[in-house]
């Protein structure tokens, strides 16, 4: 079993609204995966399918070797899960819904629990109505991550975190790599995406739109070069160069892997006083994803 | 430059109360609307039904006289004051309307403020342009509408029964005066509180120990600390007597309870934070409980404070009805239409028997609606989204819905076991055999059972097969089985409908005859339904 989510094909309705629209997951035994994509995109309803709480329409989905909707309760003794709101009896504490949840999961490492009680900062005396959203998350988390399950569902786990909290949080997600569980990480923030995830899928309108290592998804796109010249240069209307801008003596534009020889040897003849050339941020790529796909969608004829 | 130009208004802290106010009436217009009508159709269906069993005054003048003379009937209604018709409904109805005006005040005060602030939309509408106070004089102008309505359709409607014009609306001001005294008891309770169910719950006891100070007050003899009943605002309504010699002056009591209660919360108001009560939210277990593990645990956890109010409820009301029945043949001697229908709604045995079944039909129905409410907190997990979190562990769905289906079985069996031991003790300790009627009750309150258990099935079916409808659809059905076991003969519904309702087939006990098959039939039926629901909750999405 190499893949713990596999995903083909996946569509799911809510009445009229096409939530999943032949999805394709794959998620391999011991990575970090992002999963990422705006409100509405399918993140959700995705996760709820691999939960076996919404039915799938058609296509297929495997979760650690199982039928997710079938095998639910013996899959959910292998993973744990954690809501993006999360939502707690206000009468019970928190410390009692960490133990209980941990209970229904059947079994909970106390010590963990302990430690991440405290590297966490949760008083969990409280009741939960008292919490606040952020420690409301908090006492998802650590139920979560207390438990000895080899697959970690997060649906935004970080909403409502203060900055320290997440950077624990990240110590923890990268801790849980190197002991092997896997994770698929939904998410909107980039950032914690990029620093966490071997691999990425992005997600748009129900359909994966790029899947794959950061490494790959930057391959296969352009780099961003901006320079400051000695001399002027023609760069308009050379294939591969995209978004050209040219202020005086400096240039920056975009370029295709395949163009970059030609382009940084223009650059070379004309004198380079400083030069940057880098890969597009996760964000940048998302970004792009979005914008363009918008664009089309505008532009078709209807 | 327009902010600047109005500091005087940014300042009062009411901006605002206006568009609130018309949010809350938005939100609860079909809660409120039916809240208003049924205690308006209760008061006037009251005096309609009164008017037709003692359309003579000789025959009002001896349930005056009767009823005055029982302390446990001038406990739960007070003392008849007067013989006219007038006086009669007063006297039937006056403090239980009052007693619904104060519980409707009470849910729209606390909905309005505390479920909000604790759902965090106060919050969200509070960042707008909305003064510190408006939140709370919205809700209050609520709940004062609301009160506010019954009365004036009470006004209304109340001479349309025959009854005097002025002594009506004397009557229907008291009512809303007491949902006005309320108004400022829970507006006071909701800055006292940490949560809305606990500022419910101190709400709720004022209005409690409100109804035991005026029933002792009412039952006291001659001798007797008779002078209680002023302390209670439920009492109020009686005293301004209307439809006898009126003295109006004594509304002013609730007024000046509502004002006062007004004026305290919103001094508490300015002295708390948004979220939290003045009163300490006491830290809890840092760990759980041997006893919360599983579903079945976390069930009986989420509902066990419920059910412990409900059963010391049921022991309170069906003690002191118990106690009534002594006597209850005298009573019912005046007025042989409702003799007649005392028997036809109990069964043909002696009249205390009657009445005794007839009592057990009502701990039964209320059992159904305890039992219905249970399952609706099923749906109300699923949609809170806080069924998520338990489903997504080993834990299935079917085990899941066992576990509130076992809390509402079981409670309803327990209710109804308080039921008939309170009603046995409260009957037995005053005819001198506690133990035969203890045990005669019991048996005769477990009897409905088996039907309140099928109103729970019916609402287990519609979770399962038609989840978005199964709240107010299990509702429905319940109202539909109250208004045919309640009034379905009287009505002269055909059998085909009265068949409808699991409670036509329960056995009529103290007196009556037990059949095995009947009951038999309801268990299986109850089980059809609860597998029919439990095979459609399997299939279906959750939330």
């Amino acid at each position: 079993m190499a893949n713990a989510i596999e995903i083909r094909a996946l569509r799911k309705s809510f009445g009229r609204t096409a939530a999943l629209d032949g999805l394709d997951l794959e998620v391999r035994a011991g990575e970090v995966h992002a999963f990422l994509g705006p409100n509405g995109a399918g993140k959700t309803t995705t996760i709820r399918i691999l939960l076996g709480l919404l039915r799938k329409d058609a296509g297929e989905a495997e979760l650690l070797g199982g039928d997710p909707w079938r095998d639910a309760v013996t899959l959910h003794r292998r993973l744990a899960y954690v809501p993006g709101d999360v939502t707690l009896w206000p009468g019970l504490t928190g410390g009692e819904i960490i133990d209980l949840l941990g209970r229904l999961r059947g079994g909970l490492d106390s010590k963990r629990r302990q430690a991440l009680t405290e590297r966490f900062q949760l008083d969990p005396a409280k009741k939960a109505r008292a919490y606040s959203k952020g420690n409301r998350q908090k006492v998802a988390l650590i139920a979560a991550l207390a438990s000895d399950a080899e697959l970690l569902l997060l649906d935004e786990p970080t909403a409502g975190l203060d900055p320290l909290m997440e950077a624990t949080f990240r110590d923890c997600i990268t801790e849980e790599r190197q002991a092997g569980r896997t994770v698929l990480l939904s998410s909107h923030i980039l950032a914690e995406a990029e620093a966490l995830s071997d691999r990425v899928t992005i997600i748009r309108a129900g359909r994966a739109v790029e899947t794959g290592t950061l490494a790959e998804m930057r391959h296969l796109t352009r780099d961003l070069v901006d320079a400051e010249l000695a001399g002027p240069v023609r760069l308009d209307g050379l294939p591969g160069v995209h978004d050209l801008v040219t202020e005086g003596l400096r240039v920056r534009c975009e370029v295709d892997h395949g163009a970059l020889d030609e382009v940084l040897g223009r650059l070379h003849q004309a004198g380079v006083r400083t030069l940057t050339c880098r890969p597009p941020t996760l964000e940048e790529l998302f970004l792009r994803h979005y914008y363009s796909a918008e664009r089309t969608v505008a532009g078709a004829p209807r | 430059m327009t902010v600047l130009a109005h500091p005087g208004r940014a300042g009062t802290g009411l901006t605002g109360t206006g568009v609130l106010a018309t949010l809350a009436l938005r939100r609860d217009r079909i809660g409120l609307a039916a809240a208003v009508y049924v205690i308006t159709a209760g008061v006037a269906v009251t005096a309609w039904t009164l008017k037709r069993l003692y359309p003579t005054p000789a025959g009002r003048a001896a349930l005056a006289g009767t009823a005055g003379a029982n302390p446990a009937l001038r406990f739960l209604y007070g003392r008849p004051d007067g013989t006219s018709l007038g006086s009669i409904t007063t006297w039937r109805y006056g403090v239980w309307a009052g007693l619904f005006a104060a519980l409707l005040a009470i849910f729209l005060v606390i909905r309005h403020t505390r479920s909000d602030e604790e759902a965090g939309r106060l919050e969200l509408a509070g960042s707008a342009a909305v003064g510190r106070q408006a939140p709370l004089v919205a809700a209050l102008v609520t709940a004062a509408a609301g009160v506010g309505a019954v009365s004036v359709l009470l006004c209304a409607v109340l001479p349309l029964t025959g009854l005097p014009a002025a002594g009506s609306a004397l009557l229907a001001l008291g009512i809303g005066c007491c949902g006005l005294a309320f108004t400022g008891i829970a507006a006071v309770a909701a800055q006292l509180a940490s949560g809305a169910r606990a500022a419910r719950g101190i709400a709720l006891g004022v209005l409690g120990a409100a109804f035991v100070l005026r029933g002792v007050g009412d039952a006291a003899g001659a001798n007797g600390p008779s002078w209680l009943s002023w302390a209670s605002p439920l009492a109020w309504i009686q005293l301004a007597r209307p439809f006898a010699a009126s003295d109006p002056w004594v509304l002013a009591l609730p007024l000046a309870v509502g004002a006062a209660g007004t004026g305290l919360a919103f001094a508490l108001a300015a002295h708390r934070d948004q979220g939290a009560g003045l009163l300490p939210d006491r830290p809890g277990r840092a760990t759980a409980s041997a006893a919360l593990r599983g579903p079945f645990g976390l069930a009986w956890r989420l509902q066990r404070g419920a059910l412990a109010g409900w059963a010391a409820g049921y022991a309170f009301i069906f003690a002191v009805c118990g106690a009534a029945a002594k006597g209850i043949g005298q009573l019912l001697g005046t007025s042989t239409a409702l003799e007649r229908e005392f028997t036809r709604l109990g069964g043909q045995a002696a009249i205390t028997n009657a009445y005794l079944a007839a009592l057990m039909l009502l701990a039964g129905l209320v059992a159904a609606a305890y039992a219905v409410s249970v399952i609706g907190r099923l749906r109300a997990e699923e949609t809170g989204e806080a069924a998520e979190p338990v489903l997504a562990t080993a834990t299935g769905r079917v085990r899941w819905a066992l576990s509130h289906i076992a809390v509402a079985a079981g409670g309803a069996a327990l209710l109804l076991a308080v039921a008939g031991v309170a009603a046995g003790l409260g009957y037995g300790l005053r005819t001198g055999s506690a133990g035969t009627w203890v045990a005669r009750m019991t048996g005769a309150a477990l009897g409905q059972l088996p039907s309140a258990v099928v109103l729970a099935a019916v609402a287990i079916a519609l979770f399962g097969l038609l989840p978005r409808a199964s709240v107010g659809g299990a509702w429905t059905a319940l109202g539909l089985v109250v208004v045919i076991s309640l009034f379905g003969q009287a009505l002269q519904l055909s059998h085909w409908i009265l068949d409808v309702s699991p409670f036509s087939h329960a056995p009529r006990l103290p007196g009556g005859p037990v059949q095995a098959a009947p009951l038999l039939w309801l268990c299986a039926v109850a089980l059809a339904l609860s597998a029919a629901g439990l095979a459609g909750l399997r299939r279906r999405d959750i939330g």
